[in-house]
Formats: structure tokens, C-alpha cells, sequence
């Protein structure tokens, strides 16, 4: 069966999560050279459910593997069921989420396959399936050969558009759980802590707020008013990041969240390269620094050189009068 | 407790504009771009220090500390400066960069784990040439060993890593039994990120990885280094993956400057049409 698989993501309850349907993009467009087709696998304790809501895809197949045991993710516990079904095809791929990031690798050993993470583009050139990966903190693409028969790879969320459902209806097929190595047993989830916000997803917001180290311990004091004017995700720089003035999961760039949402808001941020690679894919860039030579003026839209202390609260004046204010 | 830290040295990618891509399209130039530690695997081995010490008492190890690297002679410079630093011992698996890939180096690094018997293996979570994020996820399936990735924070416990994981929406907190392996973000390196169980809860470390002083580079040069030929650590070893092409980033063109605030609000309605 020469075809791709895609890995689906859920909630523990079952939710599919939309990052599911940028892996079911990047099957169909590497389909072409693998014979056509593609099938998908859901793994959850609540797989049935996940699986009934994603029948509409086009898929050959939905495959769900519904145990208790598999409510919360670990890689422990998927990988090799995920190994097991998946050594049907030659291509397994799921989202570059840090789920898809953290269990792919694991499932490519386990098939003694290569793997190429992170992809921003998948080619086909005849029945080869090339990887297009960033490289080099964002420096490079590399296109990537991968010489075993079965390949796995994860997709970059923000370069692949998520699939819209294209009708029909795809039979679903229940499957076991493997059972798992001595790992699992040795592995338990004991809490998340999730970053409780009314802001939206950093790599789902439509407008993005981005600060550098320039904001010091004002980070938030400056950036809140501004994000939620705009009904932005907060982001932030390495720098800013390394300094402690934002948590290590605001980081936008090559090692951080890759982003692209219709408005980028880049305050007091120098650019790097490393940042650039993050979210240089954004629609719309706007950086307000006070230093004008700054790197990230070559790729902005719209340069505003100021004090980003003063402009920026002028900015959310400036929004609240124009009624552009959602705050 | 023991612990095995990989350690790749990479071309210093901060530096951008001496990547060059050679004219055939198909190698990174790498000539006159500085070497440095990948920042990850730098913060893989601070943290390995920390766990095996009294954070009070950071010359004296509680345990040991391996430092691997692959790769050609010139990376035993990046060993030294991690014995200097506070690793025990390293190992140089000795082959040429080009030589590799991701799943040689996890097998080699099994081999090494199965002869060296660590209770933990500490990586970076990627290393930034390659940007692949693979190594440790690999090793773990091939040990078949619990493992978190992308570690934010590690508490030693009797037999345990408590580990606080960088995940989208926010910090997963798993606990792995040993023998586990782990794989560092960015925060580990912060004051309070790392605890060993002979460290004292309420202390506190300095931001960031710790310097070697220069006595210690001098006595590094007399612990033990070995080098093993990588075809005698994973006989018959062969890539199966290879970069055909490299090509730069397209260039995204400059805009314009606005003047003020409000010029940017008008340009933002009416031009771009975003707000």
C-alpha cells in the first residue's frame, strides 16, 4: 500500500485539533507520487469520536485506535501502535506541533526509517516525494532526500493551508493498541499547566503582538493594552525569552513557534535571523523600533522608527479613537 | 547519578550573512563561519552538571558526567571545553560531519548508552544547522526508555525526573523513571530550572551556563578522552537521508516607513486593509 498516512491530533476528549488538517494537506499533495490516495490514523480514548469527524476528507481510510490508556499523549504509548499501522505505507506524516515533534521521530526509529521535521514544502518529481525543510536557524532550505522505503516527516503548521472537508464518506476502521515497551510504563503525565489567557492561540491569532528585549520588565505592561486592543496572541523575541521578561512558550522563530497571521506586530525587536524564520511567512509586518537600522525595518511593511514606550500606548489611543479598538 | 550528554559543535548560524551556499546549490559553504557549541547541547550539559552536584558546591560531582561528540578531530576542542566546564570524561565517535545523519548518530549513541549504562542521557532539543529535532526521540525508541523533550525545568526525585516540558498552550509536567532520557529548551538554564536531589530547594543558580576558569581549562587537558572509529560503534553504517539542494530564503522586500502612529493606523486600514 503505497500511500501516506496522516497522524490526526486530539484533545483528550476527542476534539480534532486543527492542526490535523495541515498533515491531511501536505498527504494530499505528496498523494500524487504514492499511488493516489491517503489514510488517516486517530489514536485517542476517544478515537471513534475523532474519527467520525474526519470521514469528510477524502481519506481511503480512517483508522482509530481507541484504549484508555491513550487519553493523554505520550510517546511511549503511541509509537508503536502508530509504527504498526503506519508500516502499511510509505509516508507517515503529521503536524510539526510539539506532539507531532516529540512523536514522529520516535515512530521513524521504530521503522528504522528516515524522517524529515518541520517541512515547509513537499515536492513530488515523478514518484519521488522531496522534503523542503528550513535549515540553519532559517538561513537555508534544504531539499531533502529520504532513502528508506517508509518516510516519516512532520509539516510546518503555517505553510501548509489546513484542508478543507471535501464530501464523501470515509469507512472507519477500529484498530488495537500495541502494547507498548518497558518506556510506558516508567512515563506519567502529572500536570499541564496550561498558560491561561483570554488571548487566542499564538499560532492561530490573526494579529500578532511581538516584543524584544528593548521592553524589559514592561514586557507585558506595554504589550497588554496593545494586544488586546487588537485582539492579538502575545509573542516574543529569543532575546526577550533568554532575559525572563516573557515565558519560553511566547518565543517566536526557527526554535520557537513559527507564525503566520494576517498582522505581525514586532516591538522593539531587532530581528534576527532566528526571529525572521518564525515569522516571516505573516501577511503583514509591522516593526516599531527606536533604532532605524535595525534588520527587522528590511522586512517589515510598515517601519515606524520611535520609542516603542511612547508609541506604543500612543498606538492604542490611536486605535480606541478610529473605533479599531476591541479593548 | 551518571549521565551522558551529547554535544555537536555547529557553524555559528547568528552569524547569517556568511552562510553561503556553494555554487552547485547542493553543500552550505561553511568556510570562515565560526564554530561554536549548539546553544542546546551547551544548556543539555549545564543542566547535566546540575544534576549531579550540590548547587552550593558546584567543583565537586555527585556522579558522572560523559561528554559524546561525532565527528572529525578538530571537535575534540568542543570536548575539552566541556571537561573544562565540569564533564568527568568524553568520547569522540570519529568520522566526518558529511558522514552522518540523524538516525546514525541515535544509533551510535546506542551503542554508546549500552556499553556506558547511564541512569540519564541529556541532549539539546535540536541542533541549529541541521534543525532537525530527532536525535533524542530516536535514541529513546531504540533504548526503549521513557523520555520528555523539550525540557523547561528537571527535579531530581528518588529514581525520577520531574520534567516541565515547553508545549504549545503551555508546560507539561511528566515524570520519567530512570534509566530516562531528556531533551533541553531554552529555560532550563534559568535560576531555579534544575535540581539535583543534593541541592537545596530555595537555591538559586546564575542565569545561564557556567564558565570554565582557566585552571580548569589547563587540568581539562589530562582527563580521558577516547575516540572510537564510527564504524566499529555502528558497523556498516550508511545514510538514508541527504540534502540534494540548498537555497536561500526568499528575500521579502523592505516596505515603507510611516511618519507617526497615526499614519501607521491609516496605512493598516486602508492600505493593507488588516484592521
Amino acid at each position: 500500500m503505497p500511500n501516506a498516512l496522516v497522524i490526526a491530533e486530539t484533545s483528550e476528549s476527542g476534539d480534532v485539533k486543527k492542526a490535523t488538517h495541515s498533515a491531511i494537506t501536505f498527504a494530499k499533495q505528496a498523494a500524487p507520487a504514492l499511488g493516489g490516495s491517503f489514510s488517516i490514523l486517530v489514536l485517542g480514548a476517544h478515537a471513534s469520536k475523532a474519527a467520525a469527524a474526519l470521514t469528510g476528507f477524502g481519506a481511503a481510510k480512517v483508522f482509530a485506535c481507541e484504549d484508555p490508556t491513550l487519553e493523554k499523549y505520550t510517546a511511549e504509548h503511541f509509537s508503536r501502535t502508530v509504527a504498526e499501522i503506519g508500516k502499511g505505507f510509505s509516508l507517515l506524516v503529521a503536524t510539526a506541533t510539539s506532539q507531532g515533534k516529540d512523536l514522529m521521530p520516535r515512530v521513524a526509529a521504530r521503522l528504522d526509517a528516515a524522517y524529515a521535521g518541520d517541512c515547509s514544502a513537499v515536492l513530488v518529481e515523478g514518484n519521488k516525494v522531496l522534503y523542503k525543510r528550513p535549515m540553519y536557524a532559517g538561513n537555508a532550505f534544504g531539499t531533502t532526500e529520504l532513502l528508506t522505503a517508509i518516510h516519516v516527516a512532520t509539516a510546518r503548521q503555517s505553510e501548509f493551508d489546513p484542508a478543507a472537508p471535501s464530501g464523501g464518506t470515509s469507512p472507519i476502521e477500529s484498530v488495537a493498541k500495541v502494547a507498548p515497551g518497558a518506556a510506558a510504563a516508567r512515563v506519567s503525565v502529572v500536570s499541564l499547566e496550561a498558560v491561561t489567557s483570554e488571548r487566542p492561540e499564538l499560532t492561530e491569532a490573526r494579529v500578532v503582538v511581538s516584543g524584544g528585549r528593548a521592553l524589559k520588565e514592561k514586557f507585558f505592561e506595554v504589550l497588554e493594552p496593545l494586544s488586546t486592543a487588537l485582539g492579538a496572541a502575545i509573542g516574543a523575541s529569543r532575546a526577550a525569552v533568554d532575559a525572563g521578561y516573557a515565558p519560553g512558550d511566547y518565543q517566536v522563530g526557527q526554535t520557537g513557534k513559527i507564525v503566520a497571521p494576517e498582522l505581525y506586530l514586532a516591538i522593539g525587536i531587532s530581528g534576527a535571523i532566528q526571529h525572521i524564520a518564525g515569522m516571516k511567512s505573516s501577511k503583514v509586518i509591522v516593526a516599531i523600533n527606536k533604532d532605524g537600522e535595525a534588520p527587522i525595518f528590511q522586512i517589515a511593511d510598515y517601519g515606524l522608527v520611535a520609542d516603542l514606550f511612547q508609541a506604543v500606548p500612543a498606538l492604542v489611543a490611536e486605535l480606541a479613537k478610529r473605533g479599531r479598538s476591541s479593548a | 547519578m551518571k549521565i551522558l550528554v551529547a554535544i555537536k559543535r555547529v557553524a555559528d548560524p547568528d552569524n547569517a550573512n556568511k552562510i553561503k551556499i556553494a555554487p552547485a546549490g547542493n553543500a552550505v559553504d561553511t568556510t570562515g563561519l565560526e564554530w561554536k557549541v549548539n546553544p542546546f547541547d551547551e544548556y543539555a550539559l549545564e543542566a547535566a552538571l546540575r544534576l549531579t552536584e550540590n548547587g552550593k558546591s558546584p567543583k565537586q560531582r555527585i556522579g558522572e558526567v560523559i561528554a559524546v561528540t561525532l565527528g572529525p578531530k578538530e571537535c575534540e576542542q568542543t570536548l575539552r571545553a566541556a571537561l573544562a566546564t565540569g564533564a568527568d570524561r568524553a568520547i569522540r565517535i570519529d568520522t566526518t560531519d558529511d558522514a552522518l545523519d540523524g538516525r546514525l548518530v541515535a544509533l551510535a549513541l546506542q551503542a554508546l548508552v549500552l556499553s556506558e549504562k547511564p541512569d540519564v542521557v541529556l541532549l539539546g532539543k535540536q541542533a541549529v544547522d541541521g534543525d532537525s529535532n530527532q536525535v533524542g526521540q530516536r535514541l529513546a525508541e531504540l533504548l526503549d526508555w521513557p523520555m520528555a523533550t523539550f525540557a523547561a525545568t528537571i527535579r531530581e526525585e528518588q529514581g525520577a525526573l520531574l520534567v516541565g516540558r515547553e508545549v504549545d498552550g503551555g508546560v507539561l509536567t511528566l515524570k520519567v523513571g530512570l534509566p530516562a532520557l531528556v531533551t533541553v529548551d531554552l529555560r532550563v538554564v534559568a535560576p531555579t530550572s534544575v535540581y539535583s536531589l543534593h541541592t537545596d530547594p530555595a537555591h538559586k543558580y546564575a542565569e545561564g551556563v557556567r564558565f570554565a576558569p582557566l585552571p580548569a581549562i589547563m587540568a581539562a587537558k589530562k582527563k580521558p578522552l577516547d575516540v572510537k572509529p564510527l564504524a566499529d560503534v555502528v558497523p556498516g553504517a550508511a545514510l538514508t537521508s541527504r540534502v540534494s539542494k540548498f537555497e536561500r530564503p526568499a528575500a521579502r522586500s523592505a516596505g515603507v516607513r510611516v511618519k507617526d502612529v497615526a499614519e501607521l493606523v491609516d496605512k493598516l486600514m486602508n492600505t493593507a486593509k488588516v484592521l
